[in-house]
């Protein structure tokens, strides 16, 4: 029987062991890693190549994921981003966790936290393709094969956080 | 032996079932994990909740393990899987800038996904930013591709920049991954809110089994040339017996001729032999050698044509297994050897190159049966035939295969 409220999170550790058994199987099936901000860049790709064709066709990069008749989301890490959302969901709402809400460190107003969630957006998402992969794509499935860059990429991503971390405590604690 | 060729045994829409599938499996390991949650994983920063690392390293080490595992065991295939190419600065650069998105939007593009499918306005507002970032991206790359593509290392592996055994690498990333974990431990109890004891006790219940796993990778090792030549004689040696990747002189001197194709020829004699007589525009390689430079191979352009030569064709054979073994496409190799290039091609300048009386030496070794009285490497006539002087007829045996549709990263 599931209680009433929330249930409360995995174990870290064992939150840990079954993501890597995912990624395991990720590679063993299909030989690809797992990925996020890719399948977000092809959805984007998508829109803009449906209302800016010409421009998509004029940008080489752009032009790499939608050019001509390419269509950008024929790829299967798309498949992986939508199976991302499903699964995020069926989780969340087996585990009653499925709440509209702001998440936020005690102090700060509704408003400024969901104007600093946009600005990191922006930083995530800009940096995620400077980098060519999130913390998922790079960090997480780069680091289990043992990639140098992939290994370097991390330790950027906490160096960041950790440095700017002191003048956005107000924000979180 | 994975990975497996998805889409050719279930079909476009099987294959991309298995990726919603693994998808969904991510999308729902980081959900239970808490990673909707964005104060939960700024805490992180703050040294206070350490689960963003604790989830992550587990995650890494555990299928590391499982990947070298297998590899080893001849299950999975490691030079088949994607392995992020190395482009150390943009990575570096852009690893900061995703710290800073970090810190100050509270999750990553994964982890908002999920957030957004647990109805976090936090996490909708991060996914919108995200993708004006990833907008921004688009429109301004333009102007930084030169920074965007520096300091590329192609595919390269820690084992290749520490100088140690995979084995050993694993452990060492195993070790590191406990110290840290101990170290996360007493961060919770210095700086958390609540007493973690079941923090520490879960961990000494994973970090013998991690090490363990560790130590085995490191004792069942990883998979020599000989046993990966093993794994694919089945299906490439019939190639070699067939004689369909031995090419005619005629059809490499096509090639050579062929603007549009990227031919390497790669030489695997001596470097005696090889001053003496080469063909324009041949590099050489001892076979040895070879191994180390597969990756370098590996990144040339796609569609690359690799034509080996020696003198007959017994250590050009040779070095075909040793780059079919690592996967390189489209390798062949010349038909008779350079000894047969010089009866076909040869006649023109024979007067410099006779026909020598040592063919068939007792010793087995390959010899060039013909006589040069100077090294003139590729400065000699035979060696850079133009294919006007010839009738170039030939069973056309070279068939471009283009690179297997595997790759294209995570967040390609």
């Amino acid at each position: 029987m599931r209680s009433k409220g929330e249930a409360p999170y995995l174990d870290p550790y064992a939150g840990g062991v079954l993501l890597g058994i995912v990624l395991f199987l990720a590679f063993f099936l299909t030989g690809n890693g797992l990925g996020a901000s890719g399948g977000i860049n092809r959805v984007l790709v998508w829109a803009q190549d449906l209302f800016f064709s010409e421009h998509v066709d004029r940008v080489g990069y752009l032009t790499s994921l939608a050019g001509g008749a390419r269509n950008p989301l024929d790829h299967w890490i798309v498949f992986l981003t939508l199976g991302v959302l499903v699964g995020g969901f069926a989780s969340g709402w087996w585990h009653r966790r499925l709440k509209i809400e702001t998440g936020r460190g005690p102090r700060i107003p509704v408003g400024a936290r969901w104007v600093l969630a946009f600005a990191g957006g922006a930083f995530m998402g800009y940096g995620a393709r400077l980098a060519r992969g999130c913390t998922s794509g790079q960090a997480l499935s780069g680091g289990a094969v043992l990639s140098v860059g992939s290994w370097a990429f991390m330790f950027a991503v906490f160096a960041g956080g950790y440095a700017l971390a002191y003048f956005f405590r107000k924000a979180w604690n | 032996m994975g990975p497996f060729a998805l889409s050719e045994a279930l079909g476009p829409i099987g294959a991309y079932a298995v990726y919603l599938l693994i998808g969904i499996g991510f999308g729902a390991a980081l959900e239970m994990s808490g990673f909707a949650n964005s104060p939960k994983l700024a805490a992180q920063f703050y040294f206070k909740d350490m689960t963003v690392l604790k989830v992550m390293f587990t995650a890494i080490v555990t299928a590391m393990i499982l990947v070298f595992l297998f590899s080893g065991l001849g299950w999975l295939d490691y030079d088949r899987i994607w392995v992020p190419p190395t482009y150390l600065w943009p990575g570096i650069i852009g690893g900061l800038i995703m710290g800073v998105g970090f810190i100050v939007g509270g999750f990553c593009p994964g982890t908002s996904l999920v957030a957004v499918a647990t109805l976090k306005i936090d996490g909708l507002f991060f996914f919108l930013g995200a993708t004006f970032g990833i907008f921004v991206f688009g429109e301004t790359v333009a102007e930084i591709t030169g920074f965007w593509n520096s300091s590329a290392y192609g595919r390269w592996s820690l084992p290749e920049w520490l100088g140690l055994s995979t084995g050993l690498t694993a452990l060492l990333v195993v070790s590191t991954a406990v110290v840290m974990f101990v170290g996360a431990e007493v961060s919770e109890r210095l700086f958390g809110e609540r007493a973690r004891a079941s923090g520490s006790k879960a961990l000494r219940r994973l970090a013998p089994a991690l090490l363990a796993g560790g130590l085995l990778v490191l004792w069942i090792g990883q998979p020599g040339l000989a046993e990966k030549w093993n794994w694919v004689s089945a299906e490439k040696q019939p190639l070699l017996d067939g004689r369909q990747v031995q090419i005619e002189p005629a059809e490499l001197l096509h090639l050579m001729n062929d603007n549009q194709i990227n031919l390497l020829q790669i030489d695997v004699r001596s470097e005696g032999s090889f001053n003496l007589f080469h063909l324009q525009g041949a590099r050489r390689f001892a076979v040895a050698d070879l191994p180390g430079e597969v990756d370098e191979l590996l990144r040339e352009p796609e569609g690359t044509v690799i034509v080996l030569t020696s003198e007959d064709e017994e250590r050009a054979t040779e070095a075909w297994k040793i780059l079919v073994a690592e996967d390189v496409p489209n390798v062949y190799l010349l038909g008779g050897g350079l000894n047969h290039w010089l009866e076909v091609f040869g006649h023109v300048g024979h007067e410099d190159c006779p026909p020598a009386a040592t063919a068939g030496d007792a010793d087995g070794e390959e010899r060039l049966r013909h006589l040069f009285r100077a090294a003139m490497g590729s400065a000699h006539r035979s060696a850079n035939v133009s294919p006007d002087d010839h009738e170039l007829e030939f069973v056309p045996k070279v068939r471009i295969e283009r690179k297997k549709a595997l790759g294209g990263g995570g967040c390609g």
